[in-house]
């Protein structure tokens, strides 16, 4: 094989390759596409919204813009929900609305290539498969791939008006 | 560039003219019609009619013309005009305006419509002058393809008949009229070609020839060369066209030798004109025209050098920033003033900062602002067309034209506003004869008005009729099962016809009866953060009063703190404060607690219950009881602390979340934390249903979850 031939399949594969966030919910190793994260910011300044479900912490003030803080150690039923200086919220742009998950800390950025994202297997109750895009494999490290697009709208997350009368 | 490029600045400056026609056209006395608003109605009608034919709009090219016509007669006097035939023109002009608007939204008009209405006015022109129309119909359609057609079918109805069309009116007239050349700088043929066509309306076209970098129409008539500008610049630019008067007694033949064969035509009339009376040899001045175009024009054309039209979405942006601004200077200031050693030039420039801020925040805040004449003119023609309908004689009054609202609140009043004016029309002001028995002026008077008050603006619907009947009302209210007393008080009896379903009109009537109207404009009025107040004296009158904030961006805000978190209330809803004693609290049927406030029984809203604040004052009688009002009636809500009056931004939290019941809306505090404001009837709403259900809201959530407080 040529080198040229090589590169060309390269950057063909690279098209279909895809950058993800990876972050640590407790011991477990979560990833979300890149392209959906507007920024990283630290935990801080939340108020409270009464009678709301008890995953979304409340709203914080991200440069005059009103955004809901959900918490996804929470949502995702973890042991131990800490708030430290490690704590992170991840900014994420979904479906017009921006939104601050809450994690444990974000570790770096991955590519994945089509062959290493595996489906993810039917299972759990509190995280339904269908709010996941797959199973990333990177020789011993195992990354459970969140469809955050459809986690957040899901009626279940409370983050939308279940009446779409927006 | 495409022809529809100009298709927009069309609409624009239609749709103006077509307002400028209404308001001229309702001004009319017609007893003494003023013959300049005759011209400016007539010249509206004929600007349109150019640029309705330059873009192919044949319907509304047609109705305009059929309606200029008639208006041309009108002008001269020879078409007496009536109230009903004012009515007449006001519906064409609505017509036209239908038109335009399905021109805009690329759809043919109406046909029916626009067949009846050029036979309504058709009609008119048959039994009010005695002259038919037809001919009209046709003419001005005929859309020339080539100037040596335009010129045949245009020069022999000249020749022959002075009815032919529309020049065929003046033509008589105009007979002696002044003689000018017209010179067209670089016009291509089809624009030239139209323009020919206009100028024949005007006037009686002698000769037109040239070439497309100087084209020369002589034309004769006693249309002002001003108004010829104004006509062609809607094909063209000023700077295209040149009028000059032509001197001397041998007008046409000198000018014409040199001119094209095909003007043969326009020769042969031309001794039928030499025994007239030589035209005016005065010499107009060539610059004229340029200087004193037609005044429309001018105005627009400084308006334009004086504003932009900029996206709202953009303006909101700017104001957005500068909230932020606002806000990260608070937080400057206060780090400012926390240092211990103050360096006096630090605190200068903070408070400089701090003015200019301000200064900043409500220059922008401006922009959003446009006066309340955009709502008020509309209603001359609301008031005539009711009061037509209604055979009752009124006139409108409107003060505080330039009073100036938030854009978003104009949009949103405009519709109340409409209901509560036909209100006082209908069942205020009585019929002129029963108004003449009272000893009260024949004429009913509507006065609507707003101005500032405070942070607040106010704006009043105010009649002269007859007031409400205060035991006609309360006997109403009984039979529709209202729970009134006779010891309401007058303000709350006014406020009785605010009830959905409420009417007193006996019977139902276009105008108005059906008693779905007054709830929703009271609903609306609170959706917009207002009031609604009544004044009525019976036989005297009554006084609507609307009380709006002027902004909705921004509100008046008291904060309040329960437990550890700060709330904002708005200010207009806080009635007043008080400590609550031991035995003004009265606990009824289950967990119902209601607090006696001056012989009234207000329920008790504790907000750290209903809101699950965590450490807050539970003891009603060490908490502070703020008597507030929502939606008519008052509560009683505990707070830990009163913090103080503040002016907040209002933020939206359903643009990122959702609509959280018991909270309006959001606002950012001077430290930057989220504050929530409260809304007074939700909160109220969300504690019945929390105590109905016995157990706080959230518990609902089958997946509760012990978690952590955060740190």
């Amino acid at each position: 094989m040529s080198q040229a031939n090589n590169d060309a399949v390269l950057a063909a594969a690279e098209e279909d390759n895809c950058e993800f966030l990876v972050f640590s919910l407790g011991d477990e190793e979560y990833a979300i596409d890149i392209l959906k994260v507007q920024e990283i910011r630290g935990y801080e300044n939340v108020t409270r919204i009464a009678n709301a479900p008890d995953f979304i912490k409340g709203v914080t003030n991200l440069r005059g813009v009103i955004v809901p803080i959900v918490d996804l150690r929470i949502k995702f039923h973890l042991d131990s929900v800490e708030y430290g200086g490690q704590t992170v919220v991840i900014v994420v742009n979904v479906a017009d609305r921006i939104v601050g998950i809450v994690v444990d800390g974000v570790s770096d950025v991955m590519t994945l290539t089509p062959d290493q994202i595996k489906p993810a297997p039917e299972f759990g109750v509190t995280l339904s498969s269908d709010f996941l895009s797959g199973l990333g494999s990177l020789e011993d490290r195992m990354l459970v791939l969140v469809d955050i697009d459809k986690l957040l709208t899901s009626e279940e997350m409370a983050l939308v008006d279940s009446t779409s009368n927006r | 560039m495409d022809i529809t490029d100009f298709f927009d600045t069309f609409f624009e400056e239609a749709e103006e003219l077509l307002a400028d026609m209404e308001q001229h056209l309702l001004e009319l006395d017609v007893e003494d019609p003023d013959s300049e608003q005759l011209n400016a109605i007539f010249r509206a009608a004929h600007s349109i009619k150019g640029g309705a034919g330059t873009f192919g709009f044949t319907a509304l090219q047609k109705t305009t013309h059929i309606f200029e016509n008639l208006l041309d007669h009108a002008r001269k006097g020879e078409l007496a005009l009536r109230a009903d035939l004012v009515d007449t023109f006001l519906e064409a002009k609505d017509i036209m305006h239908d038109q335009l608007n399905a021109y805009r939204s690329e759809e043919e008009p109406d046909q029916e419509v626009f067949e009846r209405i050029c036979q309504t006015l058709q009609q008119i022109a048959l039994e009010e002058i005695g002259e038919g129309l037809e001919a009209a119909e046709g003419a001005p359609i005929a859309n020339a393809t080539s100037s040596s057609s335009s010129s045949d079918t245009k020069a022999a109805p000249a020749k022959e008949a002075p009815v032919e069309e529309a020049s065929g009116a003046d033509d008589s007239s105009a007979a002696s009229g002044d003689m000018l050349n017209v010179t067209l700088i670089n016009v291509d043929e089809k624009d030239r070609i139209l323009l020919v066509e206009e100028l024949e309306q005007l006037g009686d076209v002698k000769s037109h020839s040239g070439d497309e970098s100087r084209y020369e129409v002589i034309l004769q008539g006693n249309t002002s060369a001003d108004d010829i500008e104004a006509v062609m610049c809607f094909i063209i630019e000023p700077e295209q066209v040149e009028i000059t008067a032509i001197e001397g007694e041998a007008p046409t033949p000198a000018q014409e030798p040199p001119q094209a064969p095909e003007q043969a035509t326009a020769q042969e009339e031309t001794p039928a004109k030499a025994a007239e009376p030589a035209p005016k040899a005065e010499k107009k001045p060539e610059k004229k025209p340029e200087k004193k175009a037609e005044k429309p024009k001018t105005k627009k054309a400084a308006a334009e050098s004086s504003s932009i039209r900029v996206s709202v979405d953009k303006v909101d942006q700017i104001i957005n920033l500068v909230g932020e601004l606002i806000i990260t200077q608070s937080m400057l200031d206060q780090t400012v003033s926390d240092l211990e050693d103050a360096n006096s030039s630090l605190q200068n420039g903070m408070s400089l900062l701090q003015r200019n801020a301000r200064d900043l925040q409500e220059s922008v805040m401006s922009i959003r602002m446009i006066p309340m004449e955009f709502v008020f003119s509309r209603f001359p023609r609301v008031v005539r067309d009711t009061a037509g309908k209604l055979g009752k004689e009124i006139e409108l009054v409107t003060e505080g034209k330039s009073t100036e609202l938030d854009k978003s609140l104009v949009e949103r009043i405009t519709d109340p506003l409409t209901h509560l004016v036909r209100n006082s029309l209908d069942h205020g002001v009585e019929m002129p004869d029963k108004r003449e028995a009272l000893g009260k002026p024949r004429t009913g008077k509507l006065i609507l008005s707003a101005r500032h008050q405070g942070g607040n603006i106010l704006i009043e619907v105010k009649d002269d009729g007859a007031g409400m009947d205060r035991e006609r009302l309360l006997a109403k209210a009984r039979e529709n099962g209202l729970n009134v007393s006779d010891t309401m008080s007058d303000e709350d009896v006014w406020q009785l016809i605010f009830a959905p379903g409420f009417s007193l009109a006996k019977e139902v009537t276009d105008v108005s009866g059906r008693g779905v109207g007054m709830d929703v404009v009271k609903r609306n009025i609170q959706g917009m953060g207002g009031r609604v107040e009544i004044q009525s004296k019976k036989g005297e009158g009554t006084n609507t009063r609307i009380v709006l904030p002027l902004t909705l961006a921004i509100l008046d805000g008291m904060s309040i703190k329960v437990g550890a978190e700060t709330f904002i209330l708005p200010l207009s809803a806080v009635l007043e404060s008080l400590q609550p004693a031991k035995e003004d609290m009265y606990a009824m049927a289950g967990d119902d607690v209601v607090l006696k406030v001056r012989d009234e029984y207000l329920p008790v809203i504790a907000i750290h219950e209903v809101l699950d604040v965590e450490n807050a004052i539970t003891d009603p009688t060490k908490s502070i009881a703020v008597i507030v009002q929502g939606e008519g009636r008052r509560y009683a809500m505990l707070v830990d602390e009163l913090i103080g009056q503040q002016q907040v931004v209002v933020k939206n939290l359903e643009d990122n979340y959702r609509k959280v019941p018991g909270i309006s809306a959001a606002t950012i505090l001077g430290d930057g934390s989220v504050s929530l404001i409260l809304d007074i009837t939700g909160l109220h709403r969300l504690s019945r249903a929390k105590k109905a259900s016995g157990k706080p809201v959230s518990q609902q959530n089958p997946t509760y979850f012990k978690e952590a407080e955060p740190s």
